[in-house]
């Protein structure tokens, strides 16, 4: 599907809208206005909220500043997921718009890690890329593409140009027309219900036999406990996360 | 199927012939099962065989194009003072009935069929014509004597007379095995045949699809079938050729390899076999890799050989080549086989030894002829569908299957020796070096192999119904690890071995991989080969799949880029399992991805229909690409120097994106730019160039001055990264995007690049012409020679290699990515043509010819033109994305004629060449050919198997969906054809309906009203009666005097205006044409300077024109536009030049957009640019014709009227 390019417009460009309010224990010289904002479901929370940062910050005295972190009902929100695995996660059967509390007080050590600057974002992305492309090329895509080219990848998430990134994602998404798929499916099924953090194994896309896998297959092996939960909906959604996967 | 498909043959056991496509998945039984083969050996267009009754056979494929031949006799008079012209001739005159040179007497019922596999098309008649000009009815043609020179007007010393008279014979056993009926000296016969072999049409094309068919009989000696060619499918007689022992077995390779095998286990060599000597000279002998195990079976290819020796080890000889047929020494391989063949670009197949699989070898590439592993072919046979899935055991193994897997959730299974391709094993399984540490990843290669041999047992047992896909699975995953052991224990058993084998210089470099083989060693240590698992052949063996006797890759073309299906199980052996897999199809694929994205859809309509106020996250700005390039600097000297060069894009105030390219460079160290508004380039064009990766960019104004910005790239990939950006960019800005439209122009420069073009309204008419220099193309994936299109949408194209091309609705493909791409309807394709190269001799007192020319004489190896030197060795494909595709060969086929050495004479250079050495003649050339190939994609499938030289799509018919589209074509053989079944919903067309003519043919143009005209090879022109779409083909064929002797090379047909383009590059306009007499009366000049024309369905005409002068410079192949074509000014007034050059061909016969007439006023001046080539005569014309277009200002609004 990495040649559909409506799918992937449609993945790259999903939104979710989110209504940012300040913590109620904040301290703040006058009241905070909440804040809404269309968040790109692929990007990360500590990407996208410069200006929520901004907007809070006006309201609050400097000395109270820390550093800022998310919340959505009691739950801290993991930064290193993206934006759209986090809402589908915790806050998939909220009404809209999706409404986020901002701390900057109280950082939860022990949930989140700590994220000070966006090259924090830009190595843990790319560290997903890297890992993906370990798993479809054995990394020989990625070890063969230039500096530039990741950068072109980080630039082209990081200001949100769909052009930009699939020019380089695309050849990360390529395999050779001899094999039928890559030689793993990169993916990691994320549940609210467990406690382990996700499940990820190795996963070729063609059975012995020479089969195509599909979705089913790899739930059905992965996490057969899901296959009887999961909708078609979510096994679109996965699907979608799956895509994006690199 | 986007790449041609061909076939692999094979014989079974029980003598059963199949054939398995490189498309498909299924060996097909042969159409006639009438007998049981022992051999089959095929090529392309035919298959010949030795069937068990030790007789030859011959199989040739049906085929929309007959077979004929034409028989001819010629029938001779002479006048006396009595009778008149009459039957008696002088005693010393030739024979009443002869053939041309008067010397063979042939009467009409002389002529017999050859064999029964002939009949005849139709009875005798007579030739009426001559030279490309029609004679009297009758057909006569008269001279002074015989023999002399005949002309079709009886003149007063006319004294002798004759005619032609032709008869055609076609070939009637197609599709069926014809037996070889050997009329010559029965005793002599060679019966029975023991073995076969065909090849050899790469030697020469003369005549047409030559072929050399070898056998070897049961006596062992070896045979030579005479003239096979494509109109004689059976040949004549067999030649018995000397050996120095008896013969067992032969190959024949597509050029002048050819081998066989001696009782004595020697192999023989053929030498001295080129185009004059398709039976070779000489012997040669080499030996056996093993002294005492000599050769059983040999198979060459184009410079590779492969053999069996007697104890069934497989050899590969080194350092075969054209010069050196007996090569230098042998190479042992892995893999104990039958035989083994070897097929079209020196792919190798064998048959195994044990299991009688078929193996196809892997990794056979121009570089390493050797290739790396083998791999057996599970494709079932298509009977075998139907059967299996009976046998349910082991449906409990499911069960262990999962709960296996579930306890493994956190385990990694262990990477590498998967498939048998992968050999290049890196040393660590798996680098997850990069991978951070997570929660499931982490390597234990340990635990991994338990994993990997439970797997594979479980896969063995899930699909227990497949006894090919299990012994498949397990050969590929064992397959190296095997290997590994097999050789540890024969090099032990016989150690020897390689001391013994003096001329055995090397064996195929074993792979090791670092894996632990423990757990594979005891099961595939059993198998000799390591190819399969014996378990797994014991289990569910022999009885499901085939055995083999016999396989050959001789007409099966295996290409690099395009995927065979026959390594995987056919999912619908597995379906009937009721498995954990589902076979997926394509309808399932699209019905998946229609839901998912509309269920993306949905999910955006419902996370955003309320919220699209609010403000985005991430806000969007200008956005630069930024780089290094080169640019062909505007000031003299031009050269090129390197550039930074940015393209910024910004969102225009009305939410469309425009872009800027700017380019900086230093003049006298100063710091400049020049930029350039996407909006306004009207094409962005990669340029033929073998050193630099460069592209042009026009805009209106620089199309004006022939002058386009030129931008090099220093890699292939950084310029297609630009081109593609650029390309976006601007049909960004123009919004266009999508497929084109039915009413598109399509062009096709001189590098095969196909372009196309929105026409607008004002592109033909009204009061504000569009300039054609404002036209913006865009490119379409693909590779073509020409291109022709309807106002249906239907797209045809005719590729160098003359295939042909349907277009599939897509866009994009080649270097455009993304989102200016379609997802579907792109596929491969490729194309081949050739460079050529020009060996110079001059003539001196002492040496004869040489290639010491005179200090001024051209390079002794040169280009056309002599100005250019091209070695052989310095001379480079057309571009990066060609390769080359065969070595260095003489071309014969040079206009002038050749001698047998290729040579043509003249008497200094640069002249007019001929074909043999006259007195005067001081220096003489040849022309050498290379064959190249290009593999791109684009929106094109291919619709084989004739190939084509012209192509003709009726501009417009009233059809709805569903009638079918007039469409004419002519094959590469000259031969005139019809497409039948061609309609808007299925543009490929159905099958060829042969219209027969009596000389081949080279253009063919329908125009809208169901009118064919045609141009004959020998330049005169020709007008089909009766063409309707009750009866597609028409009657008969009317002959139309060409213009002025003027030898005719392409027909345009519009709505009602004809015209033909000469070999001199004159355009003519056929005057006189009414519906009552559309043949017309006579042809007027309308411009010189023309290299091809095509007429559309408002009879609109557009050229590419040869030369046109710009303000900065010159340019051939330029896009002209007539202007001024009025109904009753169908020729026109003036030329309006578009883009340009390096454009070979253009079609408009899609363009059927017109904007409400209103009556031209002369805006557009006649240009100087064509004024000069313009001849007085045709100048006057103008003149003329200018008159009556304003008086007839009234009748054209009428006809107007009538139009709509």
């Amino acid at each position: 599907m990495t040649d559909d390019k409506d799918v992937l417009r449609d993945v790259w460009f999903g939104r979710i809208p989110t209504c940012f309010t300040l913590y109620q224990d904040e301290i703040t010289e006058r009241e905070a206005e909440p804040y809404y904002l269309l968040l790109p479901r692929i990007s990360y929370l500590t990407l996208v909220t410069d200006k929520v940062k901004k907007h809070f910050q006006k309201v609050m005295r400097q000395e109270e500043i820390s550093e800022i972190w998310f919340e959505y009902e009691g739950t801290p929100l993991k930064w290193h997921y993206p934006i759209g695995l986090l809402f589908d996660l915790h806050a998939s059967n909220t009404a809209l718009p999706w409404s986020i509390t901002v701390h900057f007080k109280n950082f939860p050590e022990k949930d989140l890690l700590h994220c000070h600057s966006k090259d924090v974002i830009e190595a843990h992305f790319m560290a997903c890329i890297k890992e993906a492309d370990a798993l479809k090329h054995k990394s020989q895509v990625i070890n063969e593409m230039q500096k530039k080219d990741h950068k072109q990848l980080w630039m082209g998430l990081q200001n949100d140009k769909f052009e930009q990134f699939w020019a380089i994602n695309r050849k990360l998404m390529e395999y050779p027309t001899e094999d039928s798929g890559f030689r793993y499916i990169p993916f990691r099924i994320y549940q609210a219900t467990t406690e382990r953090p996700f499940i990820q194994k190795l996963f070729r896309p063609i059975a012995s036999g020479g089969q195509l896998h599909t979705l089913g297959d790899l739930l059905k092996d992965v996490c057969p406990s899901a296959i009887t939960k999961v909708t078609e909906e979510k096994m679109s959604e996965l699907n979608a996360e799956n895509n994006m996967n690199s | 199927m986007a790449m041609p498909s061909s076939l692999l043959w094979a014989v079974d056991v029980f003598g059963r012939v199949y054939t398995l496509s490189t498309v498909g998945q299924y060996w097909e039984l042969c159409k006639d099962t009438q007998l049981e083969f022992k051999r089959v050996s095929a090529v392309k267009q035919c298959c010949w065989g030795i069937a068990c009754d030790h007789q030859v056979y011959t199989y040739v494929f049906s085929g929309d194009v007959p077979i004929r031949y034409q028989e001819e006799t010629y029938e001779n008079q002479r006048w006396n003072p009595v009778g008149g012209f009459c039957e008696k001739l002088l005693p010393s005159d030739r024979w009443q009935w002869s053939d041309v040179s008067g010397l063979k007497h042939q009467q009409l019922d002389s002529f017999t069929l050859p064999s029964p596999h002939w009949e005849w098309e139709s009875d005798w008649y007579v030739d009426e014509n001559i030279g490309g000009e029609p004679t009297e009815k009758g057909g006569w043609t008269y001279a002074i004597d015989f023999p002399s020179t005949y002309t079709k007007d009886k003149k007063w010393n006319s004294c002798v007379r004759r005619r032609r008279w032709i008869r055609y014979r076609r070939y009637k056993s197609r599709d069926v095995w014809a037996k070889i009926i050997s009329q010559d000296e029965p005793d002599q016969l060679p019966d029975p045949f023991n073995d076969i072999s065909i090849g050899g049409w790469e030697i020469t094309d003369e005549p047409l699809g030559r072929l050399s068919v070898w056998v070897v009989s049961l006596q062992g000696r070896v045979w030579y079938r005479e003239n096979v060619c494509h109109h004689n499918p059976e040949g004549s007689m067999w030649s018995l050729i000397t050996t120095p022992g008896e013969v067992v077995q032969i190959s024949c390779g597509p050029y002048d390899l050819l081998w066989a095998t001696l009782w004595e286990g020697q192999a023989i060599v053929r030498e001295g076999i080129d185009r004059n000597n398709p039976q070779g000279i000489s012997w040669s002998i080499v030996e056996s890799p093993s002294s005492e195990n000599g050769i059983m079976h040999v198979s060459v290819g184009v410079d590779v050989v492969w053999c069996v020796t007697k104890d069934r080890k497989v050899w590969f000889r080194r350092g075969v080549n054209s010069h050196n047929p007996c090569g230098t020494s042998w190479i042992e391989m892995v893999g104990e086989m039958m035989m083994v063949t070897v097929g079209l670009n020196n792919q190798v197949w064998g048959i195994g030894c044990d299991d009688r699989a078929i193996y196809f070898r892997q990794g056979v590439t121009p570089s390493e002829l050797s290739g790396k592993t083998w791999k057996a072919i599970v494709s079932g046979r298509e009977s075998d569908r139907s059967q299996t899935g009976s046998s349910t055991s082991l449906l409990s193994a499911g069960c262990f299957f999962t709960d296996d897997i579930q306890n493994q959730t956190n385990a990694i299974i262990q990477g590498d020796a998967d498939t048998s391709s992968d050999t290049e094993l890196p040393s660590v399984p798996m680098s997850l070096a990069n991978t951070p540490p997570t929660g499931a990843a982490g390597s234990s290669s340990g635990n991994g192999t338990g994993n990997q041999t439970a797997e594979t047992h479980a896969n063995l047992t899930v699909d227990p119904l497949d006894s090919d896909q299990g012994e498949a699975t397990v050969a590929s995953t064992s397959s190296e690890k095997a290997n590994l052991e097999i050789h540890r224990t024969s090099t032990n058993a016989n150690p020897s071995a390689e001391l013994q084998w003096t001329n055995i210089d090397l064996k195929e470099a074993q792979k090791h991989p670092v894996l632990s083989v423990s757990t594979f060693a005891e099961t595939s240590s059993l198998s000799s080969l390591g190819m399969f698992s014996v378990g797994a052949e014991e289990q569910y063996g022999a009885d499901e799949h085939p055995l083999w006797a016999w396989v050959s890759g001789g007409g099966c073309l295996v290409d690099l880029h395009s995927p065979l299906k026959w390594f995987t199980v056919p999912s619908g052996l597995s379906s009937s399992v009721q498995s954990l897999s589902l076979s997926i199809t394509p309808a399932q694929t699209a019905a998946w991805r229609k839901q998912i994205f509309q269920q993306l859809s949905e999910r955006t309509k419902r996370e955003l229909e309320n919220f699209r106020h609010y403000e985005q996250a991430i806000e969007q700005s200008v956005w630069v690409k930024t780089g290094t390039l080169q640019w062909w600097r505007n000031w003299k000297p031009h050269k090129w120097m390197d550039v930074r060069v940015a393209l910024e894009q910004f969102t225009g105030s009305d939410g469309m994106r425009d872009s800027i390219l700017f380019i900086y460079y230093m003049y006298h160290e100063e710091k400049k730019y020049i930029h350039v508004f996407l909006n306004e380039v009207t094409i962005i064009v990669e340029v033929l160039n073998e050193a630099k990766h460069s592209f042009a960019l026009y805009t209106p104004e620089r199309t004006k001055q022939r002058w386009p910005i030129r931008l090099a790239a220093t890699t292939e990939q950084e310029m297609h990264d630009w081109l593609s950006l650029l390309n976006m960019s601007c049909c960004e800005s123009r919004r266009i995007q999508g497929p084109p439209s039915h009413h598109a122009i399509w062009s096709v420069t001189c590098k095969g690049d196909i372009f196309v073009s929105e026409p607008s309204p004002e592109l033909e008419a009204g009061p504000h012409l569009m300039p054609c220099d404002q036209m913006f193309w865009r490119q379409v994936g693909g590779h073509l020679r020409l291109i022709e299109c309807n106002t249906r949408g239907i797209v045809w194209g005719v590729g160098y290699d003359h295939t042909a091309w349907v277009y599939t609705g897509g866009y994009g493909g080649g270097f455009i990515q993304g989102l200016a791409s379609s997802a579907d309807n792109i596929y491969t394709q490729s194309d081949v043509k050739c460079v050529y190269i020009y060996e110079n001799q001059r003539w001196n007192p002492v040496t004869g010819y040489s290639s010491r020319g005179l200090p001024t004489d051209r390079y002794m190896w040169s280009d056309a033109s002599g100005l250019q030197e091209c070695t052989k060795t310095n001379t480079k494909p057309p571009s990066p994305q060609w390769s080359w595709v065969s070595d260095w060969y003489i071309d014969f086929n040079t206009s002038g004629g050749t001698d047998r050495e290729g040579w043509q004479y003249a008497a200094d250079f640069p002249a007019s060449y001929h074909g043999h050495k006259t007195m005067k003649d001081f220096v003489r050339r040849r022309r050498w050919a290379r064959k190249c190939k290009i593999v791109t994609n684009g929106p094109w499938l291919e619709v084989p198997p004739v190939t084509l030289w012209d192509i003709s799509i009726i501009p417009s018919s009233d059809a709805d969906d569903e009638e079918a589209v007039a469409l004419w074509a002519i094959g590469d053989k000259g031969d005139v054809l019809c497409r039948l079944g061609v309609t808007q919903l299925n543009p490929a067309g159905t099958s060829w309906l042969h219209v027969g003519t009596d000389q081949p043919f080279i253009s063919i143009s329908i125009g809208a009203f169901y009118q064919v005209w045609a141009i004959a090879r020998d330049g005169s022109a020709f007008y089909r009666g009766s063409v309707s779409p009750k009866k597609p083909a028409g009657d008969c064929w009317y002959h139309i005097p060409s213009p002025q002797k003027q030898k005719l090379k392409q027909v345009s047909v519009g709505r009602t205006s004809v015209f033909v383009l000469d070999k001199n590059g004159n355009l003519w306009y056929r005057q006189g044409i009414t519906p009552s007499y559309p043949q017309g009366s006579t042809w007027d000049h309308v411009s010189n300077n023309i290299r091809k024309m095509s007429v559309g369905p408002l009879d609109q005409v557009w050229v590419i024109a040869d030369k046109v002068q710009g303000s900065h410079s010159l340019s051939c192949g330029t896009v002209c536009h007539r202007t001024g074509i009025q109904p009753m000014e169908p020729k026109g007034l003036s030329w309006d030049y578009g883009i340009g050059g390096g454009w070979e061909h253009i079609t408009v016969r899609g363009n059927a957009t017109e904007a409400s007439r209103v009556t031209m006023h002369d805006s557009s001046e006649e240009s100087p640019a064509v004024s000069k080539d313009v001849d007085e005569e045709s100048k006057e014309k103008i003149e003329h014709s200018k008159t009556p277009l304003m008086v007839s200002e009234s009748q054209e609004l009428d006809r107007n009227a009538v139009n709509c």
